[in-house]
């Protein structure tokens, strides 16, 4: 086990610098999960860190040390790869087996963590099988006790669960973090689904392009986001953010709405879907007619056109109201972000 | 292996064909009749004329009047024979095995390492594909002499212990290797060796058994190095010792063609052995992960 810290972390590819100076301090033990969008940086911070890509600028330290010229075996780290990288030539056991090859342990040792791996993992009536002849979910299942049977200090995780079906990923997700729990090693995860990354991760490092925006636990990122890029990012469906310009008591929108509020001059006014409900058009300071409404079960997602700006809020499960409906929406807690920059006004 | 077998239904459905003529469909068998004739036609006629008497040797009958072993018999009892078969085996072999090794070596380092000169040294093998054997001759030939490999085993090899061809296609193979896999086994401590050896390698195994019968094939009926670098008679490959059968006394045709018939054994062979390892490669290639 060990802690990993990243300063000033850069990658420059030829002329181009595809990582800013990433900063960021793991502690031991600590589930920490890298998300943004596609061609944020999340794969090349993650395989700098494992030694598989050079640092151009700054330091990647393991457990105290820096380990910019260590070569990746020597780190003490394991890597679960997208599409899993097991090799389609090797039963199921030398698969597992291969992250040993190069340990100086006996045979029987060898042997044994390799049985208490695949226990671990239920994959032991499979030992003797070819990689083809396993499902999706088994072949990750594979590739995680080829990093487990290494007993690693720190776990590096490339979206490893974007190759399986949605309810496969649901499951193998619960099992990483069960697993987890367990073992108490650190993990390092990678993702761009903002779901995944809320449900595993200790803390959550939102990153775009090459610039980590906000650092903090899940709950940190959700009720208390950073600025505008990361409040849309966390939480399904996106935060609402309307114009508005304070005057130090009230914020006006748009549509002409007062929200009592202390910002002032233009600012941008959060509004998270579920944060906002339908109520009586009369007594409720935003008004608009309901476009959509998309029934999930326990609640009805409601499209407004609020003078002219499309608004999501959420209404229950039964009995809401619906498309050509006036509605009144009383926001329940607002994020105010500066209107120039994004950044959040606290 | 998951093999996907058509269920079925979807069999009965597809199986009842419009029973009119198809002029498309008949033209093409023709023509591949006919490609096949044209084909099958020399072997057969090297297959007759190796149970043939002299005697009847030029007539067009497949079915020889006076079936005869005795071509066999000859031939396989000459002494020269066998060493020229066992002289082809062993440079055949040696040359492939050695194919196999450094194209795969070479193609492997050009497709998954980046360094400088790299696209230069891949442009420089792979314009060596576009000069022809009958050109290289001449400078092969200067070269053995005053390395004083002219009649030689080495002689007769180095030429081909290496080919652009067989570089190019494993760098083109070595391309559908993820870079993962290579990654996975780098964190998990293989050397460069290793990975190249214990992880790439067995992933491309179709094409290395492709290589192989090419390269074999091209070996075993290599004829015009063969000839100019070789001078005694025990240096001989097959193809030279059975040219020199038609050029010694008179043509020996019947015994040329005895020759060439055991010659075809060991490319059968070696096809049976590799062409296994093609099909069972891409089974496994169809499958993800
Ligand atoms: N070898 C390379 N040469 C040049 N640019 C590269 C190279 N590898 C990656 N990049 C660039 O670096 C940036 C970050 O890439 P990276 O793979 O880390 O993104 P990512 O966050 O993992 O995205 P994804 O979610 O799509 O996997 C991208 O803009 C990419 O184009
Ligand atoms: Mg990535």
């Amino acid at each position: 086990m060990a802690t990993v810290s990243l300063n000033k972390l850069t990658k420059r590819y030829g002329k181009t610098e595809v990582l800013h100076g990433i900063d960021l301090d793991i502690a031991d033990g600590e589930f920490v999960v890298l998300v943004g969008p596609s061609g944020c940086g999340k794969s090349t911070t993650l395989r700098m860190i494992a030694g598989l890509e050079d640092v151009s600028d700054g330091t990647v330290e393991i457990g105290g040390r820096v380990v910019n010229r260590v070569e990746p075996k020597d780190r003490d780290i394991a890597m679960v790869f997208q599409n899993y990288a097991i090799y389609p030539h090797m039963s199921v056991r030398r698969n597992i087996g291969f992250g040993l090859k190069t340990a100086k342990i006996s045979k029987e040792e060898k042997a044994k963590r390799i049985e208490a791996t695949a226990e671990t993992l239920g994959m032991t009536q499979y030992l003797d099988r070819k990689p083809s002849a396993l499902s999706g979910g088994q072949r990750q299942r594979v590739a995680i006790g080829r990093a487990m049977v290494r007993q690693p200090s720190v776990f590096l995780f490339d979206e490893p669960l974007s190759n399986l079906d949605a309810q496969l990923r649901t499951q193998t997700r619960i099992e990483i973090k069960k697993l987890h729990q367990r073992l108490g090693t650190t993990v390092i995860f990678v993702t761009h689904d903002q779901v995944e990354a809320m449900t595993l991760a200790d803390r959550i490092v939102i990153m775009k392009d090459g610039a980590i925006m906000q650092i903090g636990t899940p709950s940190e990122v959700y009720h208390s986001p950073a600025n505008t890029f990361v409040a849309r990012f966390i939480g399904a469906p996106s935060m609402n953010l309307l114009p508005a310009s304070g005057d130090g008591s009230n914020l006006r929108l748009a549509s002409g709405a007062a929200i009592p509020g202390s910002a002032r001059g233009d600012v941008l006014v959060g509004i998270r879907p579920e944060d906002l409900h339908p109520g009586d058009p009369a007594s409720a300071p935003m008004q608009g007619k309901v476009i959509l409404a998309e029934p999930l079960g326990a609640e009805t997602l409601l499209y407004v056109d609020v003078a002219g700006a499309e608004v999501i809020a959420s209404g229950p499960g039964q009995g809401a109201p619906g498309p050509g409906d006036v509605i009144g929406l009383s926001p329940v807690t607002l994020h105010i972000f500066d209107a120039e920059t994004g950044t959040a006004i606290r | 292996m998951a093999v996907i077998e058509t269920p079925i239904a979807d069999r009965v459905v597809a199986a009842p064909p419009p029973r009119r003529a198809n002029w498309g469909q008949m033209i093409r068998w023709l023509l591949l009749f006919a490609g096949g004739i044209v084909m099958v036609a020399p072997l057969a006629y090297m297959l007759s004329a190796s149970i043939k008497y002299p005697y009847e040797l030029f007539d067009l009958n497949l079915i020889p009047k006076e079936p005869t072993f005795d071509n066999y018999r000859e031939v396989l009892g000459d002494s020269r024979f066998a060493r020229w078969f066992g002289n082809s085996i062993l440079i055949a072999t040696l040359v492939t095995i050695s194919n196999l090794f450094f194209d795969s070596l070479v193609g492997y380092t050009l497709c998954k390492f980046r360094f400088p000169g790299r696209y230069i040294v891949f442009i420089a093998i792979l314009s060596t594909l576009m000069i022809p054997t009958e050109m290289l001759v001449i400078p092969w030939y200067v070269m053995s002499s005053k390395f004083g490999w002219i009649d030689s085993y080495w002689g007769i090899m180095f030429p081909g212990m290496m080919t652009a061809f067989g570089t190019f296609l494993m760098k083109q193979f070595f391309e559908t290797v993820p870079d993962d896999f290579l990654e996975a086994a780098r964190i998990d401590g293989l050397n460069e060796f290793q990975i190249f050896w214990q992880v790439a390698l067995p992933l491309v195994r179709p094409a290395l058994a492709a290589l192989a019968i090419f390269v074999f094939l091209g070996n075993w009926t290599a004829f015009i190095w063969p000839l100019i670098v070789t001078n005694s008679v025990d240096m001989y490959t097959l193809p030279v010792g059975l040219k020199s059968f038609a050029v010694e006394q008179s043509v020996d045709w019947e015994m040329v063609m005895t020759g060439a018939a055991v010659a075809t054994l060991p490319t059968l062979i070696v096809f049976l052995i590799f062409q296994r390892f093609i099909i069972r490669g891409v089974v496994m290639a169809g499958l993800k992960g």
